[in-house]
């Protein structure tokens, strides 16, 4: 959920909108935000499943420390979603 | 190789700090280097405003403190890395860096390691699921990117984290069940818990996490009364339909770069565990190897701006620009600065860095 109005913060400052695929679905984003906050903000938890169990995982620590948030970004595996930023028609999907 | 002066590890308020001081004190080719994109730390989350004395910023929040630090910064001349790993450091005067997908190597004459803390986290049944978040992962979404991951929160610690995190999750436009703290009182400022307390959130202590439950994310949260041995007492469970579950039971120093440079350690559990042995300027025991903030132990950002000052004027004397009278009586005041943030509440913390000297981690 975005936070479009905040007491100390503000409004939400104006950014560019641009849409990301993601698992084959276009999603709102706005440019330079951590992909992870764009997924968020349109609902999406499970960010990867354990390769073992298949257990899922999303956000976690929201710096970069963690890894729990590893996709697959423009082909690229182990991408961390939480500190690497939208690009308008980017293609985010599940590592499997 | 690049010859730097005085290179410092991670730009939050300690590492800002120290860069500022020995700066201004003369010393030249200064860089902070930093992981993220934006200088700050920790400071570009909290929209509270700070404590203490004017020298403390008191009355001033995070989030405009890391941004006129920022600016002094760019004043002195200082050089930010930005987007920059520190992967390790050799000799105590040759950093590895990764920048740009390639690594590659830089000199210093004196480091200080800035380096932060990590959140720690409580296990229990159902602690992996999406939407169990660290305190500052949940501030990271909502202060910086302006995304509530969740609606319905029940937080899991009293200490002034998890109040001020409450606090702003119903700023932001979230619900707040409950705070719940397995020690029997709370942990932080009393001013904090008063506002929870007001906004009609419930503190429950002598409380913890028994299991979290959800199909591919939290679904519902049960927490468990303790006893005074914190053992669980059965029949005391009860069940919170909830989205997120916040974590706020404490950091741990960020220190494997002090490891990877030989530092001694000593453990003082009320410091975060294992933090480096220092002398009063802040120096390790690796010769030319400082630390400051939480990195040397987990206080607050007002007291990581004073032992990062220290350990910048430290340096300045060390590269021969302070005299070390006027050296000294400049560390006393940032010393003095400490004071306030090491007594009632947090009396804890001066006795665990007396502690840590008793312990021969203070090197005279």
């Amino acid at each position: 959920m975005r936070i479009l109005e905040h007491p100390i913060l503000g409004d939400q400052p104006s950014r560019k909108k641009v849409t990301i695929d993601y698992e084959g679905k276009k999603i709102e984003a706005y440019e330079g935000e951590p992909i992870a906050a764009a997924l968020s903000a349109s609902g999406v938890m499970v960010f990867r499943r354990t390769k073992k169990f298949g257990e899922p995982r999303g956000i976690s620590c929201a710096i970069g420390q963690c890894t729990d948030c590893i996709m697959k970004v423009n082909g690229i595996p182990n991408t961390r979603t939480c500190v690497t930023r939208v690009e308008a028609g980017m293609t985010v999907e599940e590592q499997r | 190789m690049e010859q730097y002066e005085f290179i410092v590890v991670g730009g939050g308020p300690s590492g800002m700090s120290g860069a500022i001081e020995a700066a201004r004190a003369g010393v030249k080719r200064v860089a902070i280097i930093d992981e993220n994109l934006t200088l700050g730390g920790q400071l570009v989350k909290q929209t509270h405003k700070f404590f203490g004395g004017k020298a403390h910023r008191a009355g001033e929040r995070g989030i405009d403190i890391g941004v006129d630090m920022e600016r002094t910064c760019g004043e002195l001349g200082i050089e930010i890395l930005r987007d920059t790993v520190v992967w390790g450091i050799f000799n105590h005067d040759t950093l590895a860096l990764y920048q740009d997908h390639k690594s590659r190597r830089i000199r210093a004459k004196a480091i200080l390691l800035s380096t932060g803390a990590s959140e720690n986290n409580i296990t229990c049944p159902g602690w992996t699921l999406p939407g169990v978040m660290g305190a500052g992962a949940i501030q990271t979404m909502m202060n910086v990117h302006r995304v509530l991951p969740g609606t319905k929160i029940l937080m899991v610690g009293s200490g002034n984290v998890g109040l001020i995190v409450s606090y702003q999750l119903v700023q932001a436009g979230a619900e707040v069940s409950a705070v719940i703290d397995i020690l029997p009182a709370i942990g932080g400022y009393g001013v904090h818990a008063s506002k929870i307390t007001r906004l009609g959130i419930p503190i429950h202590v002598s409380q913890t996490l028994k299991e979290i439950r959800g199909q591919d994310r939290v679904e519902e949260a049960v927490t468990i009364e303790v006893d005074s041995s914190f053992k669980p007492i059965p029949g005391t469970e009860k069940t919170y339909p909830v989205d997120t579950v916040c974590i706020a039971v404490g950091l741990s120093p960020l220190s494997e770069l002090a490891w990877m440079c030989g530092c001694e350690f000593r453990y003082i559990g009320e410091l975060g565990g294992w933090v480096p042995c220092r002398r009063e300027t802040m120096e390790t025991t690796a010769p030319g190897i400082y630390i400051a903030g939480d990195a040397s132990g987990i206080e607050e950002a007002s007291t990581a701006m004073m032992t990062g000052a220290i350990a910048g004027l430290s340096v300045a004397e060390r590269l021969g620009y302070l005299d070390p009278g006027k050296s000294k009586i400049l560390r006393q005041e940032k010393i003095d600065g400490l004071v306030p943030f090491r007594c009632k509440y947090f009396e804890f913390r001066q006795e665990a860095n007396q502690r840590l000297m008793e312990m021969g981690g203070v090197v005279q």
